[in-house]
Parts: structure tokens; sequence; C-alpha cells
């Protein structure tokens, strides 16, 4: 794929994994060279319904959504979802726990049906996506890199080992020696272990490993005196869809 | 010449998030006007309830990426007004150098990534990568600086990690501060390239009078804390805001509009130069003397000026933040103060890059919020967006469809609106009836 065409979409989300790529900073300029950038609502007037890559932001909310996610998969050959919000619904999700009739009718009132919402999805759940840049928000070289490799016909890899390690290599001590409750042990690694390393727990924005090591982490919060249920609902903040479908399924 | 217009502009670009315009005249007389907000809700109301207090700030700072510094702190100041939480002044002065790197790069953007096309005749930054490089360089260059600003102090360009309710998780190093020092320092001569260009540019020639709402301060240019102030002369308490603005939702948008007992007002970049000019930095002041951004300006197209102006105070105000703090020391062991859960209700207004923000929050005894209640800038100034309109239309009429188009464009676009913000792309339709 030479200099492929690229749009780049915003459904229910922050807009700060746009944002991620105009801050690409001095690797900007190269990166639009690199590729042509087609359709990109928050950076440019132009835009083209002719694209090989979608980067898409945000998670399905309204009905609208959906119909603009199914256009843009129908057109584009591969879809990329970018940040938490695409790839499990994101924080978008807390909505649905708390409950849709109940939020509109919270936030809007009597005026409530005029809002167009829906209970908050990841993107997969409408369309197929073809690979996953996550994080709240992703690395900027991590939507670089699947760029990349998509350009040089390669599959992107993923990290599927969990934050801990991350932290290990980096020689930190880890945060639960400060009383500071950590998703780490269980959370995707990917983002060179961030929030610990910046003094903070992990919130698993990345979303869980595929094989998590549960029992380990039960240990881990026995031995600081802790349990399943203390760090549930951290996990809730980004993960609040997973874990309503874990629960249908 | 148009007697009778249809223009929907769908999706208005270069705006954060998601807007339309339809405008519809005939016999050169507006007969409806709107400003539409079709962007997906996302009832940030409802996600805090029950939260823990040190979950908000994070929740929060994911309603905009482009200004999740002052979520981060509009949602950390109501946090801490509830639960009595009294920082020192060494968090308070990091805290405020983060918020300048927020402005910077928020700033940037919007002058010469989405307003400066319009001024220079492209249709987005990319053109202009070949026409005038040393402007993209320019934003670059402040851009990076204020990302490394928010990454080396908050742990994260977007998104910051390491701002808590009581103060940091992690405190940058002496050596850190030095490195921005000098960043900040080297881009003075970018700002007198920019001024070159800017004093070419024609700004267009379009006054409306409205009330202009900012926060305010005896003791500096106010970003981060002070009273909420109107340019018709009244001055309030955070706590209170509520005995002047109210919100309504409209059927057209998902963000609501927001009025003052006057009616619509403006907050933004315009509002804090009119209402706190005497406050900004020497370097800055001389600037916008020699752009001509005289307060009171009533001319909305100049918040691009005062964005600019903005940038120049900023890179001075936080070279003196620095200063002090290399002065005083980084203290470790005062990096975080002890946090005390009880009930209560807290209110913070700060100034995001568009306006003030007000984050008002309610607290049981164990911590979790009860109730919450956020204004958003770009909320506040939708009403004040359709009045402007209202008054310009009829003024370009006789332009071309496409002119009016952009004209309205740059007009809605000089508000720098943040939709995703407003929990809400850009469309103007025009079709000749």
């Amino acid at each position: 794929m030479s200099r492929p065409k690229i749009g780049v979409f915003g459904l229910a989300g922050c807009g700060g994994c746009q944002l991620e790529i105009l801050n690409l900073e001095e690797h900007l300029i190269d990166f639009i060279k690199a590729v042509d950038i087609v359709h990109f609502t928050e950076a440019i007037t132009e835009h083209s319904d002719t694209y090989e890559i979608a980067l898409i932001e945000g998670s399905v909310s309204t009905e609208h959504d959906r119909e603009r996610l199914e256009h843009i998969a129908s057109v584009a050959k591969t879809v990329v979802a970018v940040g938490a919000c695409a790839c499990t619904g994101g924080l978008n999700c807390l909505k649905n726990i708390y409950g849709l009739e109940r939020a509109k009718e919270l936030v809007y009132g009597d005026r409530k049906d005029w809002i167009d919402a829906i209970e908050t999805m990841p993107i997969d759940r409408i369309v197929k996506v073809d690979h996953y840049a996550r994080g709240c928000p992703p690395t900027r070289s991590e939507i670089v890199d699947i760029v990349r490799s998509l350009i040089a016909g390669k599959i992107p890899e993923i990290s599927s080992y969990p934050v801990c390690i991350e932290c290990k290599r980096l020689g930190n001590t880890c945060i639960y020696e400060f009383g500071v409750t950590c998703l780490g042990p269980v959370a995707r690694a990917g983002c060179n272990a961030r929030c610990p390393s910046a003094g903070a727990g992990c919130e698993a924005c990345r979303g869980p490993i595929d094989e998590p090591n549960v029992n380990a982490q039960k240990d881990l919060l026995q031995k600081y005196g802790l349990t399943v249920e203390d760090v549930m609902e951290g996990f809730n903040l980004y993960n609040a869809c997973k874990k309503i479908e874990q629960k249908n399924s | 010449m148009a007697t009778n217009l249809n223009i929907e502009v769908s999706p208005i670009s270069r705006v954060e998030g998601h807007g339309d315009l339809v405008i519809d005249v005939k016999n050169k007389r507006i007969e409806k006007l709107q400003f539409r907000i079709p962007e997906s809700p996302r009832f940030f109301e409802a996600m805090l309830v029950g939260r823990d207090y040190s979950e908000a700030s994070h929740l929060m700072s994911r309603i905009c990426g482009i200004c999740s510094v002052s979520h981060t702190f509009a949602s950390i100041r109501a946090t801490e007004a509830a639960l009595g939480v009294n920082i020192n002044d060494m968090i308070l002065k990091l805290r405020k150098l983060v918020n300048h790197g927020e402005f910077l790069e928020s700033n940037s953007l919007h002058v010469y990534f989405l307003a400066a096309p319009d001024f220079l005749g492209v249709g987005s930054v990319l053109p202009l990568l070949d026409s005038n490089p040393e402007i993209v360089n320019i934003a670059v260059n402040i851009k990076k600086v204020a990302n490394d600003i928010v990454r080396i102090i908050g742990g994260r360009a977007i998104h910051p990690i390491t701002t808590v309710v009581g103060g940091f998780t992690k405190l940058p190093s002496i050596a850190d501060l030095k490195t921005i020092r000098n960043m900040l320092v080297a881009l003075y001569p970018d700002f007198e390239v920019s001024m070159k260009l800017l004093k070419t540019i024609k700004i267009p020639d379009f006054e409306r009078e409205t009330e202009y709402l900012s926060i305010s301060s005896k003791n500096e240019y106010a970003l981060y804390e002070g009273n909420l102030k109107s340019s018709d002369g009244w001055e309030i308490e955070n706590r209170d805001y509520l005995t002047r603005i109210t919100e309504k939702v409209v059927q057209h948008s998902t963000g609501k509009h927001c009025r003052t007992p006057r009616g619509e007002y403006m907050v933004g970049a315009l509002s804090r130069v009119n209402n706190n000019y005497s406050m900004l930095s020497y370097n800055a002041k001389k600037y916008a003397e020699e752009l001509g951004l005289k307060p009171p300006c009533f001319n909305t197209f100049y918040i691009n000026i005062a964005q600019f102006i903005e940038l120049v105070h900023c890179v001075d105000d936080s070279i003196r933040l620095i200063d002090e703090l290399i002065a005083q020391g980084l203290d470790e062991k005062k990096a975080r103060v002890k946090i005390k859960v009880k009930s209560g209700r807290g209110v913070g207004i700060v100034e995001a890059p568009r306006g003030a923000l007000i984050h008002d929050y309610t607290y049981e005894r164990n911590g979790k919020i009860s109730k919450a209640n956020l204004i958003i800038p770009t909320n506040m100034n939708y009403a004040n967006v359709e009045k402007d309109l209202e008054a310009f239309i009829p003024q370009i009429i006789d332009k071309s469809e496409d002119e009016i188009r952009l004209n309205c464009e740059m007009l809605i676009r000089a508000y720098d609106p943040c939709i995703s913000c407003s929990t809400h792309l850009l469309n103007v339709k025009l079709i000749n009836r």
C-alpha cells in the first residue's frame, strides 16, 4: 500500500485520539507526507468518501453513530479502532450501568425524548475491526506503528502481556507498596506502564489481557488487604461494556 | 447577490466535535437560523453518580481531549471545595504551570492550525505546508513545548495522570523545570515572526456588543481560579453561579443553551482580555497594542488575536512560575495533602481555553458523588453565536453564496467551539429557493 488514502473519524468520544495524531509534533509533517489524509473533520475542511484505511475514534452511542460507522466500514478496506472508546466502549459504558433512560432524564429532564441516544457499545459490536490501537489515549507511536505496518503490508504487533511486566522492565517499585491500588497485573500492556510510572494506579484503559492470571491478582490483593470487589469498581471505568457482555453470555 | 438563501453547512470542519449551521433567508430577512449540535450526548453527569472522589477528575478529563487539563482542574477544585482541602503554594504553582501548558497547546492549535487557513485563504493546514511552512513550523514548535509541559509535570500530554485531589502523585525535578524554561524562552522569536504575519491579515469588520463573562482575580490574569465576573459590572463567588446562569435544553442541540439575566453572553479569550486586560504580562500588552486589540473589544473575530495574546502571556507567566518554583525548591513531602472525606457541595470554576468551565459536585459522607452539574464554555457561547450570526449575515448578504458560507464558518470557528466538550460537526447548508 503506497501512500494509502486515510480517513480519520470520530464517533462518541473526546477527540483526544484524533488530537494525538495532530500531536505527532516533529513527526506530523512526515506522517502527512507518507499518507494521503482525505478526511479528518477535526483538522481539515477538505473531505472525500474514498479511503482505504479508516481510523475510528469513539464508541457507538446514537443511531446516527451506528449508521455512520456502517457506511465508513463499507468504504474502507481496513478498519482500525483507535482508543478505549472504540475498542471497549471506554468510559461511555458507565452510562449503560447507570441506565440509559435514567441518564437521559437526569441530564435532559422532561426534554429527554429530543435526544438520540442508545446503549453505548464498542465499534466491533457493529462492524469487523482489523486492528486495535488501545488506551485512553493510545500512545502516538502506536497509532503510527499500525499505519506504518499497513503501508509495509505487515500485521501490527499488539502486546498480550500485563502492565506488571513493563513496570519490572522499568525497574519501578510496585506501587502497591505505597498503598495505591493498581490493575497492572491483569491489564494489557503497551503503554510502557504510564500511570504506575507516574505514581498512579493502572486503570486498565487498554482492557484486560487475553488470559489474565486472576489467581495471582487475588493473592496480590490479599497481601495488601484488598478484595476483588475493591478493584472491580476501578475496572469499570474503562471496561464496563465488557463486564456487561460477560454477564449476559 | 442573494435575496433568498438557504444555507446548511454540515459538518462545519476544523472545530472540535460536531456542529451544523442552518440559515434560511427570505427577501433578505432571516427566517430561521440554527446552530445545531447533533453530536452524540455522553451523559457525564450520570457517569459521575456513585463514583469515588479520587476517580472524578480522571473521568471528567475524558469529556474533552483538547481541554482535558481544564476539566481535570475544574473537577479537582470542585472536589477540594466540597471536602475542604487546602493545597500549598508549591502545588498551586505547579498546577498553574500545567494549566498554561494546555492554553499554549489549545490556543496554538486554534490560531495556527484551525483559524489561520481562513485568513490565508486555504481549506486547511495541509496547503500551508507549501505556502507558509514557517507558520506550520511555529505551530509545531509551540504545540511541542505545550505538550511537553503537560507531559513532564502531568505524566501525559492528554488526560494528565499525576494531577489528583490534594496535589500530585509525582513531582517533576528542578532539572525538568529548567528544561521547560529553556524551551519556553526559545519561543519568543516565533512570536516575532507570527506578529509580522498577524499584522498583514485582514480581520472582518464586525462589531456586536454583548455580555462578556470570565473569572477574574486581583492577583493575576485569572485562568486557574477567581470570582465569576461580568463586563456588565457584577462579580460573584464560584458557589453562587446558579444565581446568574441558567441552562435550557433546546430541540436542535444536545448541548444546552445558557443565559444570564441579561440574556446570551460570551466566554473565552476575548471575554478574558476584555475583563482582565490590565493583568496581562508586559509582552502580551505590547503585542495587543500593536495588533489593535483594545478592551473593550466587540469584534468576535478578535477572539483569534486574543488567543495569540494569551500565548505570549502564558509563556511569560510560566517562566515567572518556574523561576519562583526553582527559588523555593520542590519538596516531595509536600506533593500531596491528606484528604478526609465528608459530605458537602463544591463548585470549581476555571478558565478552559474556550472559556469559563463550571463543575459542581455534591458528595455523600463516604466520599462518593451523589449529584453533579457541569456547564461547558461552548454551551455558554451557543446562544451568542446565533445572535452574532443574526447580526452578521445581513452585513454580508450581498456577497456570493460561497463567501457567505465561508464567513459564517469563520465566525463560528472564531469561538473555537469545542463541541465534543459540549457533549456534541458543524454543517452549513445553502440552497437557493
